[in-house]
């Protein structure tokens, strides 16, 4: 076990310097930086730009430097936990994202939380009572689940929202909180409105798990082993709880990695049809304007995130699996 | 002794049967079962995908669409840039076929325009004195068939100084039904396009990956994980922001397609890489290795069709992802930008709630995304049960 966790480890290092490098590279592709379209936009207006000010954040962010440069200067940053400047706040990228990066893994965490809730019982059923009416049912929405994108769905129930009840359910929290310091009624506002962005974000996520639950236990189902328990009497329920669930519960923890993307991806537009404070706005904002430290920043800690979501997640299967740490691989 | 003694011309009594031997008589089968056990694999997946009625009937769904689009331009009643200006947000017209209880044939209430002076909201109320009847197989705003040919046939035009916006239009007066059998186009070409490119990628670097083994396997199966740790979403927001404004809406279009593809085949690469890898193992192979086949027609001849149907199913069901991933972008202002009319195009229209509000049928774009990935998946479920016809 030990041996496999430095391995991961190890592996895990030149996978994010990778990483870092493909975010660097796709940040710099737009044609021109932030200060030269702000220079731009300033001489248009006729007026002069600060120019001792551009030079300063010039020479500071190596924007005169080669790319390589700024490269492994925006690296080291990273490792200091300096994740850059940004420009269009004129602040640095960590004071401006820190609350919305805290709402973000709030969304994920309770949308994680909400998919293994629904899924689980549900998956459990269809398997278990397969070609009834109550599968059909289940199957026919989980389909609808998956084939609905969740911007649609949320463009719909805001739509529905306002015919229905007359209110907005865009945002995370009642206007009087926006920029308030946190406190409990802060927190207690933002669970009241959390509800919906984790309904529509999780409902694809939770479909595709349904579907792969119930496929693992009706293989299981069929396996000999199941068979022998149910001929030599053991009762149905124990029969089904004692081994095949157990079998079947591997991907609840190794989908981990597909669930993670897939929500972040979700949860980004999401927040931009409901206007949530998430990072969702915001990086589209950033890669509009070229803010090029906090659009990356943005992007790397979505990846690192995800990186280190499935580094936990193998961990875990190591634990629980003896096949998975033995051989190094998942067995799927 | 006793009992007579036996001679040698009194044989035993037995038959003889005159026709010929055949080895195989037992085993012949009736021609119904003769066609069952000879089929070759791809009509048996296509029985085994008849059986799966949903799928059948999404693959019809899906058929016409794509056939709509060769005749986008005459399914739209309007051109896609004909601006209505006396009927801005005009309510979707209703078709009836009876009026005052009499057979009129398909016919539309023309509509009446009044402002709400408070509000300023436009209202529109339909005249049951003016009837107008649908015109079919008619000539109405004329068009350049796919940019090449033009022409003025339409399959449905409004009557002759009427409107027919069956979808309502839009606040340039547009019909949003037309806008949508233009953006069918396109929406549904990305989705084939992207698919492509996935496929060809996954299929050469799996195929490396599976084939080689060793530092080329290790390779791409660093470069998959790399590329699956980052969120799709933001990814291709991030990529698609990098494409220069300067550009065509054509080279606009391509280069979506491209991010789209690039991104998406790591799936496919994966699933090609494991199937060589265990189909490498199966009898059929080391049979074709032991009888002198050289590797590449091991690999074409046999391991190629042998799992190409799985990845038919899988590309199927991958293609919804594509056309999915414009549509958000577009809907971002990330993706295509008019005068190029997509889905997502459209749905951008609807982005502002409050104008949603008031005029819900500017949401009706969302109706054939969701129709067309449900289909999707259902033919790409119904081909992956087939895939495998021997279970």
């Amino acid at each position: 076990m030990f041996q496999y966790l430095i391995r991961r480890l190890l592996v895990m290092v030149p996978t994010l310097l990778a990483i870092s490098a493909i975010v660097f590279t796709i940040i710099q592709l737009p044609p021109g930086d932030y200060l030269s379209t702000l220079i731009a936009e300033l001489q248009s207006q006729g007026e002069t730009a600060n120019l001792e000010r551009i030079a300063f954040l010039r020479e500071q962010y190596g924007l005169d430097r080669t790319p390589v440069e700024q490269y492994f200067h925006w690296l080291f940053g990273l490792l200091e936990g300096d994740l850059g400047w940004s420009f269009e706040y004129n602040l640095p990228v960590n004071q401006v994202i820190g609350d919305r990066l805290a709402l973000s893994f709030l969304i994920a965490f309770v949308t994680v939380l909400f998919t293994y809730a629904v899924a689980f019982p549900i998956g459990i059923y269809s398997a278990t009572h397969q070609y009834s009416w109550g599968d059909y049912g289940l199957t026919l929405l989980g389909f609808l689940g998956l084939a609905t994108p969740s911007f649609l769905l949320a463009l719909v129930m805001l739509y529905l929202a306002n015919v229905w009840f007359g209110t907005s359910i865009g945002g995370l929290m009642d206007p009087e909180y926006i920029d308030a310091p946190m406190s409990w009624g802060k927190f207690v506002s933002v669970l009241e409105h959390l509800w919906i962005p984790v309904l529509v974000i999780g409902t694809s996520g939770t479909a595709a798990m349904i579907r792969r639950l119930r496929a693992n236990l009706l293989d299981e189902l069929q396996k000999q082993y199941f068979t022998t328990a149910k001929a030599k009497g053991l009762p149905p329920r124990r029969a089904l709880l004692k081994y095949p669930l157990r079998m079947s519960l591997n991907p609840f923890i190794s989908d981990i990695g597909d669930l993670l993307p897939h929500m972040i991806s979700g949860a980004a537009i999401v927040s931009v049809v409901m206007s949530l404070p998430t990072n969702g706005p915001m990086l589209l904002a950033a890669l509009r304007s070229q803010d090029m430290y906090l659009a990356g920043s943005f992007l790397m800690i979505e990846a690192v995130l995800i990186v280190v979501g499935v580094f936990l997640s193998d961990l875990a299967l190591a634990a629980l699996d003896p096949r998975i740490r033995l051989h190094g691989g998942a067995t799927k | 002794m006793s009992g007579a003694p036996v001679t040698s011309d009194e044989k035993l009594p037995h038959y003889v049967r005159r026709e010929p031997f055949d080895a195989y008589d037992g085993e012949r089968l009736d021609p119904k079962l003769e066609s069952y056990y000879m089929a070759t694999q791809w009509r048996l997946m296509w029985w085994k995908l008849k059986r799966h009625r949903l799928a059948v009937w999404s693959g019809v769904f899906l058929l016409l669409m794509y056939a709509s689009i060769l005749v986008s331009e005459m399914i739209a009643p309007y051109a896609s840039g004909t601006r209505n200006t006396d009927f801005i947000y005009a309510p979707p017209q209703a078709v009836h076929l009876f009026h005052d209880g009499k057979f009129v044939g398909p016919f539309v209430y023309g509509l009446d325009y009044s402002l709400d002076l408070d509000t300023l909201k436009r209202n529109y109320t339909p005249n049951p004195d003016k009837v107008q009847k649908l015109r079919f197989f008619c000539s109405g705003d004329r068009y350049e068939w796919m940019g090449l040919v033009a022409g003025s046939f339409h399959f449905v035009c409004p009557a002759e100084g009427g409107t027919f916006f069956f979808f309502g239009t839009d606040r340039l007066g547009r019909d949003v039904f037309s806008r949508l059998a233009y953006g069918t186009r396109i929406s549904l070409t990305i989705g084939l396009i992207g698919v492509t490119i996935k496929f060809i990628l996954g299929i050469v670097l799996g195929g490396l990956a599976g084939y080689y083994g060793g530092w080329v396997d290790m390779a791409i199966q660093r470069l998959i994980e790399i590329i699956r740790s980052f969120p799709e979403l933001p990814l291709w927001m991030a990529l698609s922001a990098s494409l220069p404004v300067s550009w065509s809406p054509l080279y606009i279009y391509f280069g979506i397609t491209l991010i789209l593809g690039m991104i998406g085949w790591t799936g496919l690469g994966r699933a090609v890489r494991s199937k060589l890898l265990s189909l490498r193992e199966e009898d059929f192979c080391t049979a074709a290795n032991l009888m002198g086949a050289s590797p590449r027609r091991i690999i074409f001849r046999h391991l190629v069709p042998s799992f190409m149907s799985h990845l038919i199913a899988s590309a199927t069901l991958a293609i919804p992802t594509m056309i999915l991933g414009e549509t958000a972008l577009s809907f971002l202002g990330l993706g295509l930008r008019p005068p190029i009319t997509s889905w997502g195009v459209l749905l951008t229209e609807a982005q502002n709630i409050n104008v949603v509000a008031l005029y819900p049928w500017l949401l009706l774009p969302v109706l054939p995304v969701i129709a067309t990935v449900l289909a999707f998946n259902f033919l790409g479920d119904g081909l992956r049960d087939a895939a495998d016809p021997y279970k």
